[in-house]
């Protein structure tokens, strides 16, 4: 018999085991996502074929009809035209088009991404100083002022539409960075203060009070000393805080038109342009899908617990 | 370095009153002890000397300045938490250097300031090792080196020791002893282990229930305490105490007790009511065959050079420590009588010991 190892350790075959079931998992919930990426690199007709094309010739086709507007040309114009400048007016003028000017996709993502970071950084920042005086202060009527700020998520956020439409075009705040940016802030931050106020309360006020008693203010012991030990409560909020203000879709809908339009709106309206571009949506998609995967990759050590292990003896 | 004075202190939290109107002095570059069980308000005194909790009404003198509603950072004052609370996200010797930092010395003193200290605490082995690799003992000087290097007016310590494993609890009070003598600064320290206080204190406090019940040198501590509580609490095992029914007079040099008779000191005031204590230090009593107090012998420990034998009697359990080579077997017919007159009389109403030859 082993002796070497430890009854409590799993054995090798349960862990290849374990393996298994974890690969077959990835691979099925992969398949459609996969699928996408394929398509934003098939040409139109590829993407449509049937039975559907698993070897295909890739194409940059998808790209450049996401980043341009193009009309349709007759033959004769075409040819009187000069010879194509680059690549991708070769590309569109094989399918007898002309490229008119670059499409809105580039601005509405990096409305994107500006309301995404602005309001995830504003929720957990926000968040991070309510959580802590929540944690740490005597505050009156705490658990009232905690359930409070919790039943704001009791309702779906598009029941109140109306109202903050209305409030929205009062204030000058619809169709703004700025207005999106506080909507979103606004249904993270109870989410925000809930999860990190579990996280405060584990680090022990010990690790503050050294530090104001080793010369430093409240305010500077929170950011020199609390603030580094949350990390992981501070990277796990801020990535939900990240999904949820990139992935809206209602509010975003209904508050946004041309200035502050984010992705989410912007992509379905690919499809009406000259019937379904699919490899087009593919593309939206695809480049819509990497921010957040990106943001998650780069936060996930800190999601990785054990820094603070054996700082404190509990 | 500087002197520390309490005057009329008192904290409550909201009905709770933690701390009792106390005063106390705590003299320049003294070793100084609070000790008391747990919830006596020991730690709350310090932290408001260290201004991590206000007072809620009273003084505290840092020196010669009133600091009682300053903030912690402005006091410069030392604190070594029970738990260390070293910085998990910072290597040893920014740990060591944060302190100063903030005090916005040049980065050349801070590093010879930081090695200085790492020195005298033999750390400067480990200066770039993480915290989370050290060992406790190592950690508990990491926490002393950045209590150190500020070179503060006074060194408060919140049972240091507490988490650390037996052995290196013995090692490091040998440590702290000899850093203290080495720099001799002002330092408080909090324990409700009385051995710890005995081993280190030029002066011990020992409180219980927010108040000060005496402030003395060990061996006053240990010999005249001045309320039953302090005798009882300090000694291992603690002080007998048998019921007196009967008042004491001044000038009064025995006591009857269950037929025996105990000499005592000759007593200098007269006790207030007619029930009181009389109090004798296990190692004041030895077995005797003829002579003493009637008991069984109800329990044994042996301690290697001593030993504690527990007797029943009509007026409890009495411990005896004794020299090794006493016998005594369990549930045996003994008879307990005192070496000697090293008696207190505490007064029945007020818990208080009566002044006598032997305490005044």
């Amino acid at each position: 018999m082993d002796t070497s190892r430890s009854y409590l350790e799993p054995s090798s075959f349960s862990k290849k085991m374990a393996a298994a079931i974890i690969i077959v998992y990835a691979v099925i919930t992969l398949i459609p996502i996969s699928w996408m990426v394929m398509t934003s690199f098939k040409n139109v007709d590829s993407a449509i074929s049937y039975p559907p094309e698993v070897l295909f010739e890739p194409s940059l086709e998808g790209y450049v009809n996401l980043f341009t507007n193009r009309s349709r040309q007759s033959q004769e114009y075409l040819d009187s035209l000069p010879a194509p400048e680059n690549w991708y007016e070769e590309l569109v003028r094989s399918r007898e088009m002309v490229i008119t000017g670059p499409s809105k996709f580039l601005g509405r993502y990096s409305n994107s991404m500006i309301i995404g970071f602005g309001s995830t950084f504003a929720s957990v920042f926000l968040g991070a100083l309510a959580a802590y005086a929540f944690s740490r202060f005597r505050v009156p009527l705490k658990d009232d002022l905690l359930f409070f700020i919790l039943s704001t998520r009791m309702f779906p956020p598009i029941a109140v539409a109306v109202p903050i439409f209305i409030m929205y075009r009062k204030l000058g705040l619809g169709d703004t960075h700025l207005g999106m940016i506080i909507l979103y802030t606004v249904v993270n931050l109870s989410l925000a203060v809930w999860l990190l106020k579990g996280f405060m309360d584990e680090i022990p006020k010990e690790y503050e009070e050294a530090a104001m008693i080793d010369g430093y203010s409240r305010l500077q012991a929170f950011f020199k000393v609390v603030l580094p030990q949350a990390m992981t409560g501070i990277a796990a909020t801020a990535i939900f805080c990240m999904i949820f203000s990139w992935n809206e879709y209602a509010f975003a809908v209904l508050l946004t038109q041309f200035n502050a339009q984010t992705a989410p709106p912007f992509i379905p309206t690919i499809i009406g342009e000259g019937g379904l571009d699919w490899p087009a949506i593919g593309a939206g998609t695809t480049l819509f899908l990497l921010p957040v995967m990106i943001f998650t990759i780069i936060l996930r050590k800190h999601l990785l617990r054990g820094i603070t292990f054996g700082a404190v003896r509990k | 370095m500087s002197q520390i004075k309490i005057v009329n202190l008192q904290k409550s939290f909201g009905d709770f009153t933690a701390v009792k109107n106390s005063n106390l002095t705590i003299n320049d570059k003294e070793f100084f002890v609070l000790l008391g069980p747990s919830g006596c308000g020991k730690t709350t005194t310090l932290r408001m000397i260290a201004g991590l909790e206000l007072p809620t009404s009273g003084e505290i003198y840092l020196g010669d300045e009133e600091v009682g509603m300053l903030r912690a950072s402005e006091r410069d004052i030392a604190f070594v938490f029970q738990l260390f609370a070293l910085y998990p996200h910072m290597n040893v010797r920014n740990n060591l250097s944060f302190p100063l930092k903030m005090q916005g010395y040049k980065k050349s003193d801070i590093k010879s300031r930081v090695e200085e200290a790492a020195k005298l605490l033999r750390i400067d082995h480990i200066l770039n090792s993480n915290i989370s690799s050290l060992s406790g003992g190592d950690r508990q000087r990491v926490a002393l080196g950045r209590a150190l290097v500020r070179r503060p007016k006074a060194f408060l310590m919140d049972e240091p020791l507490g988490t650390l494993d037996a052995e290196f609890r013995e090692l490091m009070c040998l440590e702290l002893k000899k850093l203290h003598l080495d720099i001799g600064a002002t330092t408080v320290y909090v324990t409700h282990d009385q051995l710890e206080a005995m081993s280190l204190a030029d002066r011990i406090a020992v409180m219980d229930g927010g108040e000060i019940l005496q402030a003395d040198e060990p061996n006053i501590i240990y010999n005249k305490p001045k309320t039953k509580f302090v005798a009882s609490f300090i000694g291992s095992p603690g002080m007998n105490f048998f019921e007196v029914d009967e008042g004491i007079s001044k000038d009064q040099s025995f006591v009857n007790i269950e037929g025996t008779k105990f000499n005592i000191p000759k007593q200098l005031e007269e006790s207030k009511g007619s029930k009181n204590f009389f109090g004798i230090r296990p190692e004041n009593l030895t077995l005797s065959n003829n002579e003493g107090l009637k008991g069984s012998v109800f329990g044994v420990e042996y301690l290697g050079s001593r030993k504690i034998i527990t007797i029943k009697t009509s007026l409890g359990e009495i411990k005896v420590k004794t020299d090794i080579s006493v016998n005594a077997k369990l549930n045996e017919n003994v008879q307990v009588k005192p070496l000697n007159n090293n008696i207190i009389i505490f007064d029945g109403e007020t818990d208080k010991s009566l002044n006598s030859e032997f305490i005044n």
